[in-house]
């Protein structure tokens, strides 16, 4: 009722945007500003190009995604696992509370050399710096998911007869889990950024890798066209999370379909 | 009397510490609620009613006095009680024949026997066809009948009902008094029901405890003289329960006319 702009008409105008954004990009490259620092989109197309046609662009990409989907899900497991165990049990949030805060407030990219003393510059050491990214985000969504539930269910399913098992999978988790997914789409980019400055710091494959070799050549075309394969792995990275949500939260579909009423 | 008790509280006190104030909720309470017995509470709001409900339940412990439940004290969480407060407690993330199964499931009933008394359950309060709706997805009324449905579906010995119908419109509230008290008859259930309906107290009830203001005690217990087996919807035109109702309304009023002239 607010606007009469259909869905497709959006996208018309979204397409509009995109073509004005680039058509004025081309023009400028070369006039305005030099082609040296902003290349321009018919050059980057044709990196773009180059790299899918030799290949280079899925292997790099596999590389990448691999590292940052392992560390996501490693992270993200363990921050789940974490996030309840701590949720649930006030003597462990207490004890381990100052702790958590110090790495919390640690940039964890600044661990980046640590892992590569320990585990050397392989893929491995992409997906530890990832997975610690992950994890503390998906970490303290979960925590605070846990501790923000509802008493009052709690109370009525304990009035049933539930045990700390009950409670836990029938109130706990199910209302845990918006805070969950929370933590795991705010952690998407991040887990790219840990994979990829894992990357630009020492590897020899990866999009990272990619982007810091075109960069070393003063290659901008090529800079941006792995700037556009990282764009386009955060985006399924992206989907992905969002079908996972919608598949376990039908729940939410509903809510958001229904009518208002106040 | 004191032999056949289901719920006995003595000389009951309880006192809250809110922030660094100290509310004495209720005063030496003596109250006997016999096995079947349907008790209804009235009395002028933050009279401590529900603090006796949550007591009976075992949420927290009496300050002085004792709650005894079945001969026994009440330690920790009473599990042959049920509660249904006013809001529904349902849980958003499941349907509603999902809900209603939940204490099914604590229990560990086999999944056949879970889905026929789900099913049986739906159709008594009414909701037949929504089993897949979502408790957002469903009116107020629609919600309380399946909190009902959830609260009889483990069936416990007693009901603690803090206005349960209390948000809904007057002809579906009439529904569900029809429901809830032809229930308990026939289960035998034994009922503490606290509304501030002074109408819907006289209707329902065996007997009707009159509590006056903050700190709640005892002001009066009355026995109504209606049959246990009613019929709510002539109950307009009969003489006996409108006597019980004029009682309770000239009881009630003058605590009103005191508490508005404390606030003021």
């Amino acid at each position: 009722m607010t606007s009469e702009i259909t869905p497709t008409r959006m996208v018309v105008y979204r397409l509009i945007l995109a073509m004005a954004i680039l058509v004025a990009w081309e023009l400028a490259s070369g006039r305005l500003i030099a082609e040296f620092f902003v290349s321009k989109p018919s050059a980057i197309l044709a990196a773009f190009r180059r790299l899918i046609v030799s290949g280079d662009l899925f292997f790099h990409a596999a590389v990448t995604a691999s590292e940052a989907f392992a560390g996501f899900i490693i992270g993200g497991t363990i921050g789940i696992a974490a996030g309840v165990l701590l949720g649930r049990s006030t003597f462990l949030a207490d004890l381990l509370q100052p702790f958590i805060l110090a790495f919390y407030s640690l940039p964890k990219i600044a661990l980046a050399p640590l892992f590569v003393l320990w585990i050397g510059i392989g893929m491995s050491m992409k997906i530890v710096l990832t997975a610690t990214v992950v994890f503390f985000l998906v970490f303290l969504n979960t925590f605070t998911g846990v501790r923000s539930v509802s008493r009052e269910l709690v109370t009525i399913v304990r009035l049933m007869g539930a045990n700390e098992r009950h409670v836990l999978g029938k109130i706990v988790l199910p209302s845990a889990i918006t805070w969950v997914f929370a933590g795991l789409r705010i952690s998407v980019p991040y887990a790219l950024i840990g994979a990829i400055v894992g990357e630009l710091i020492a590897a020899n494959r990866g999009l990272g890798f990619v982007l810091a070799s075109a960069s070393g050549q003063f290659d901008t075309a090529g800079v941006f066209a792995a700037l556009i394969a990282i764009m386009m792995l955060a985006f399924s990275l992206n989907a992905m999370v969002r079908i996972a949500e919608r598949k376990l939260m039908p729940w939410k579909i509903s809510e958001a379909t229904r009518e208002v009423t106040i | 009397m004191t032999a056949e008790a289901l719920i006995a509280f003595r000389g009951v006190g309880k006192t809250f510490t809110v922030g660094d104030r100290v509310v004495e909720a209720v005063r030496s309470i003596d109250l006997d609620v016999r096995r079947g017995e349907f008790v209804t509470l009235v009395g002028p709001s933050g009279c401590g009613k529900s603090t006796l409900l949550n007591m009976t339940a075992g949420l927290f412990a009496p300050s002085s006095g004792t709650v005894q439940y079945d001969g026994g004290p009440v330690t920790g969480v009473n599990l042959r009680t049920g509660y249904m407060t006013q809001s529904d407690h349902l849980l958003p993330w499941r349907t509603v024949a999902a809900n209603i199964q939940v204490p099914l499931e604590i229990h560990g009933r086999p999944r056949g026997e879970m889905r026929d008394r789900v099913a049986a359950l739906m159709e008594l309060v009414g909701l037949a066809g929504f089993e897949k709706s979502y408790p957002s997805q469903l009116s107020g009324g629609m919600r309380k009948r399946a909190a009902l449905a959830r609260l009889l579906a483990y069936d416990p010995e007693t009901l603690l009902l803090d206005e349960p119908f209390a948000a809904l419109d007057a002809q579906l509230r009439l529904n569900m008094q029809i429901e809830l008290l032809r229930l308990s008859r026939q289960l035998n259930k034994t009922v503490l029901f606290v509304t501030h309906d002074l109408d819907e107290a006289a209707a329902l009830c065996d007997r009707c405890v009159v509590f006056s203001g903050r700190p709640g005690t005892i002001r009066a217990v009355l026995d109504s003289p209606l049959p246990r087996d009613r019929d709510l919807l002539r109950l307009r035109h009969d003489g006996r329960y409108v006597a019980l109702a004029a009682e309770l309304w000239d009881m009630i009023t003058p605590m009103l006319t005191q508490t508005r002239g404390e606030s003021s």
